[in-house]
């Protein structure tokens, strides 16, 4: 699951899409992901680390995680 | 220390609607109710549990009565059953002095066991069973006649019992709002009204002492029962000049708003609903003005019902489920629906979490757990990111929610009060299955073999 | 020379669309009659009325919860602006928005903000359904008319009015219809689109004029200006215009005024029929799109509004320039995405 290469993210959680010119805003662990996905991690180390940082059970962040990945590919976000 | 978890969520800056997703928030969350914690109630009740306040039913009571008795000498309210009629609810009602107001022998029978006294139970409705309206008048309770059918059963009735019945006509009439609720009662405006109570008086048989009308639910007009008031008024003043036969009340009836936001309105119902200050003002203003003599002015009867409980009573759920529909909007599976919210089909309720949230926000639509597509609480509604398993609280749902629930699919839950002290009491048991099936029998042959 | 006020005033509908919103027409008016100190907090409902984007004419916006979430927030989101901008006076210019600002006009008072506002009965004996009302009560002409809640009335009314017929939606929106065919088409699609009742009126033929007016709340009208339409968009907005010398429109706007003892601005939307009969169509509770052709024409409505709000004795204006023409344009005004994602995700800017 990677982000589209030309992406702009910002550190506030704005997203703007070059290709489509939708503009989108995310919660700040929302913002932090894409970071993560922009630098190239994989799903499974970013998942590590938002289980390291944050108060959440695996089982419920595995559920966020496949609606969070529904969400970007909805938004056009994805590069499949 | 680890940081507070929100799921992920993004969303899309639409053009032209601005998105609601700002630094401010249009939310609190709702943690208690009357000092007792929301998780408590649904840890020792069960989640969903419909939850009234003593203490809001007798404020609203209260200041209603103060409305009319500030205004007016002989004011008198009667709790509409079909309201809400656990028969708790019924008691804080009786307890500060109201009458009952039934409209069917189901609600009669509740009201004399409540202890109310036969003479100050309200007999509406247009269906009045023979042994129901015997019993009623052997309890000298007030009649109100909806049709010559009852009319002239009523007059067999008492030439048998040797009975004079304590009687009214309900009167239906244009006030200038719609729809007319012309199928109750007698027409005003083309002479139907007169007619019954010229037969009344005319054959002797049932004393006629009051006039009663009911024009409309969730009013917003004041006018319109300025207008009732005065038709009601003409009536009783030839009843008096012309029949020598004076009217001792006059019955309002309900339809007093709460301040629920309809569905389609545009404003919400806290800002625009008048409050019952103006609608007491339309009314008393206009019998005093009658021309009525002092000693001769007619008590005035009022059967509000809604504007009394609906923001007493709250309905306390949990998240089922999150998900995403196939065109990318988000919805949210509550374990309440239609089946408990009846009322969710005319407003748009007002629906708090009942924990801390960020100031992040999405637009959902609220489904209840019914397998049935209609099960919709809110169609479109701005909430904090919620999880499964979170609470919410539905507000103002007291008034006809507890009486028109359905038992569909699951059975209905509890209904717990909290009274003024703070203390919980659990008014109605949560349905079981043993329960429902009590009045049920299975032939011998349709039988399981055990 | 103008001495400079360095009032803060905040103003609402800074759509200036195809079908605009009065605010960056106030603020112009504003800007050349109070001079440079003032500062202009605008206040948006979405993302892209162009007024947020034009930094020289509004100096900060903020997005305000819509009409529908009602007082109480709409009060508190002003609080905040309140305590950020300090603000001295805010000017609502949306019909659907003055209900709410009527309503939190005494806090806002309370916290130093002050209004210039009609009341809510001012509100509603204008509204569609109450006109024809009001306009017998005052001896002020508006085409007769009819409420309609059923379908089935309309052929009795269309024989007591005749065709062509008004249908009129009971917030927005009308045609006119020849046929009862016609008629019923219109009265469900209006029905179903703004709730009943539905209005069915007259139809008047003429000529459309308009008269921006605006009171002092006591009955005395501090300007009338008639505005004859010159040329008219496909959305019934006035694309160009010009001031009107006609004493008889002039008396209209005073006597509607004085009748009402309207306070703040207002539109009357004028029918002349060829009798040279005026009927009055439509009010709106606000200033027009065109108001800043009031100052071009030397009267300063909203620059008077403004004066009147903080308790200053304004004298009726006496003269204004007749033949002033006002012709609106379209401008391309040039920005950035991040703005756009700026009051999108903030709700300010």
């Amino acid at each position: 699951m990677k982000i589209k290469k030309n992406i702009a993210t910002s550190e506030n959680g704005f997203i703007f899409n070059p290709s489509t010119g939708d503009s989108f805003s995310s919660n700040p662990i929302g913002a932090e992901i894409l970071l993560f996905m922009k630098s190239g991690k994989t799903s499974l180390e970013i998942k590590e680390i938002i289980l390291e940082n944050y108060e959440v059970e695996p089982a419920q962040l595995e559920r966020d995680w496949e609606d969070w990945l529904l969400q970007l590919k909805d938004a056009n976000l994805l590069d499949l | 220390m680890k940081l507070r978890y929100e799921r992920p969520y993004l969303k899309k800056m639409n053009v032209g609607v601005m998105n609601k997703f700002g630094s401010r928030s249009d939310f609190q969350p709702v943690k208690f109710i009357d000092g007792v914690s929301v998780k408590s109630l649904t840890d020792k009740y069960g989640s969903p549990v419909f939850v009234l306040s003593e203490r809001q039913i007798r404020k609203n009571y209260q200041s209603a009565v103060r409305s009319f008795n500030t205004r007016y000498p002989k004011v008198q309210f009667a709790w509409s059953y079909k309201t809400n009629y656990i028969n708790a609810v019924c008691n804080v009602f009786h307890q500060e002095g109201s009458w009952a107001e039934v409209v069917s022998g189901f609600e009669y029978h509740k009201a004399i066991g409540n202890g109310v006294a036969g003479n100050h139970i309200i007999f509406n409705g247009p269906e009045k069973k023979e042994a129901d309206l015997k019993l009623a008048i052997e309890n000298d309770s007030l009649i109100h006649i909806d049709h010559f059918e009852e009319l002239y059963k009523l007059i067999d009735i008492c030439e048998a019992l040797n009975k004079k019945p304590r009687v009214a006509i309900r009167v239906n009439m244009d006030t200038g709002i719609y729809p007319l609720w012309d199928r109750f009662g007698f027409n005003y405006e083309n002479g139907q009204a007169w007619n019954a109570i010229l037969k009344i008086v005319g054959l002797g048989k049932m004393q006629l002492v009051g006039l009663h009308c009911h024009i409309g639910t969730f009013m917003l007009s004041t006018s319109a029962y300025a207008i009732a008031t005065s038709k009601l008024c003409d009536l009783a003043m030839k009843c008096k000049n012309q029949l020598q036969n004076p009217i001792e009340y006059l019955d309002l009836g309900g339809g007093f708003p709460s301040t629920n936001t309809l569905k389609g309105s545009y404003l919400p119902g806290v800002d625009t609903v008048p409050p019952i200050d103006d609608f007491a003002e339309a009314i008393t203003t206009t019998i005093l003005g009658y021309g009525f003599q002092q000693n001769e002015l007619p008590m005035l009867i009022l059967e509000t019902g809604r504007a009394l409980i609906d923001d007493a009573g709250y309905l306390l759920g949990s998240v089922i489920a999150n998900k995403q529909l196939s065109d990318g909007r988000r919805a949210t599976i509550l374990n309440f629906g239609v089946n408990l919210l009846f009322t969710s089909f005319w407003y748009d309720h007002h629906i708090s979490p009942a924990q801390d949230f960020t100031h992040y926000t999405e637009e959902t639509i609220l489904y209840g757990p019914m397998c049935m597509n209609i099960d919709v609480i809110r169609e479109s509604i701005n909430l904090p990111l919620l999880s499964p398993g979170d609470l919410v609280v539905v507000h103002k749902v007291g008034a006809y929610n507890m009486t028109q629930w359905m038992q569909f699919i699951s059975t209905r839950p509890a209904v717990v009060l909290i009274d003024e002290t703070g203390q919980t009491h659990e008014i109605r048991q949560a349905e079981t299955l043993k329960y429902m099936e009590i009045p049920e029998s299975v032939p011998v042959h349709l039988q399981h073999k055990k | 020379m103008i001495e400079p006020i360095p009032y803060v005033i905040a103003i609402t509908a800074l759509n200036a669309i195809d079908s605009p919103g009065p605010g960056l027409a106030v603020i112009r008016a504003l800007r050349e009659g109070l001079g440079t100190g003032l500062r202009i907090i605008g206040l948006c409902y979405e993302s892209l009325e162009p007024g947020i984007y034009l930094h020289g004419q509004v100096d900060k916006t903020y997005q305000i919860p819509y009409p529908t979430a009602g007082a109480g927030p709409l009060l508190e989101r002003l609080q905040y602006v309140h305590e950020k901008e300090k603000l001295d006076l805010v000017i609502p210019n949306f019909d659907s928005e003055l209900y709410n600002f009527i309503k939190i006009s005494v806090d806002l008072n309370k916290l130093g903000i002050k209004t210039f506002l009609p009341s809510h009965k001012q509100l509603e004996i204008r509204e569609k359904i109450n006109l024809a009302k009001f306009g017998k009560k005052h001896n002020l002409l508006v085409p007769e008319d009819r409420i309609i809640f059923k379908a089935d009335e309309l052929e009795k009314v269309a024989a007591d009015l005749g065709y062509p017929l008004v249908v009129k939606g009971k917030y927005y929106e009308a045609s006119v219809v020849h046929t009862l065919e016609q008629a019923s088409k219109a009265f469900s699609l209006l029905s179903v689109k703004w709730g009943l009742p539905v209005i069915a009126q007259k139809f008047v033929k003429g000529t459309e004029i308009n008269i921006a007016a605006l009171g002092d709340g006591k009955g005395n009208a501090i300007s009338v200006i008639p505005m004859r339409k010159l040329y008219i968009t496909d959305k019934g907005k006035a694309w160009a215009g010009v001031t009107l010398e006609d004493n008889t429109l002039l008396d209209l706007g005073r006597d509607f005024i004085k009748a009402t003892h309207w306070k703040g601005g207002c539109e009357l939307e004028i029918m002349k029929d060829a009798a040279g009969k005026l009927f009055i169509m439509e009010i709106n509770p606000r200033f027009p799109a065109w108001v800043y052709l009031t100052a071009a024409a030397g009267q300063n409505q909203p620059a008077a509004l403004v004066k009147m709000a903080f308790g200053e004795l304004v004298e009726p204006f006496d003269s204004y320039q007749p033949g002033k023409m006002f012709v609106r344009y379209a401008w391309d005004h040039i920005t950035d995405i991040t703005e756009f994602q700026q009051i999108s995700a903030l709700g300010e800017l």
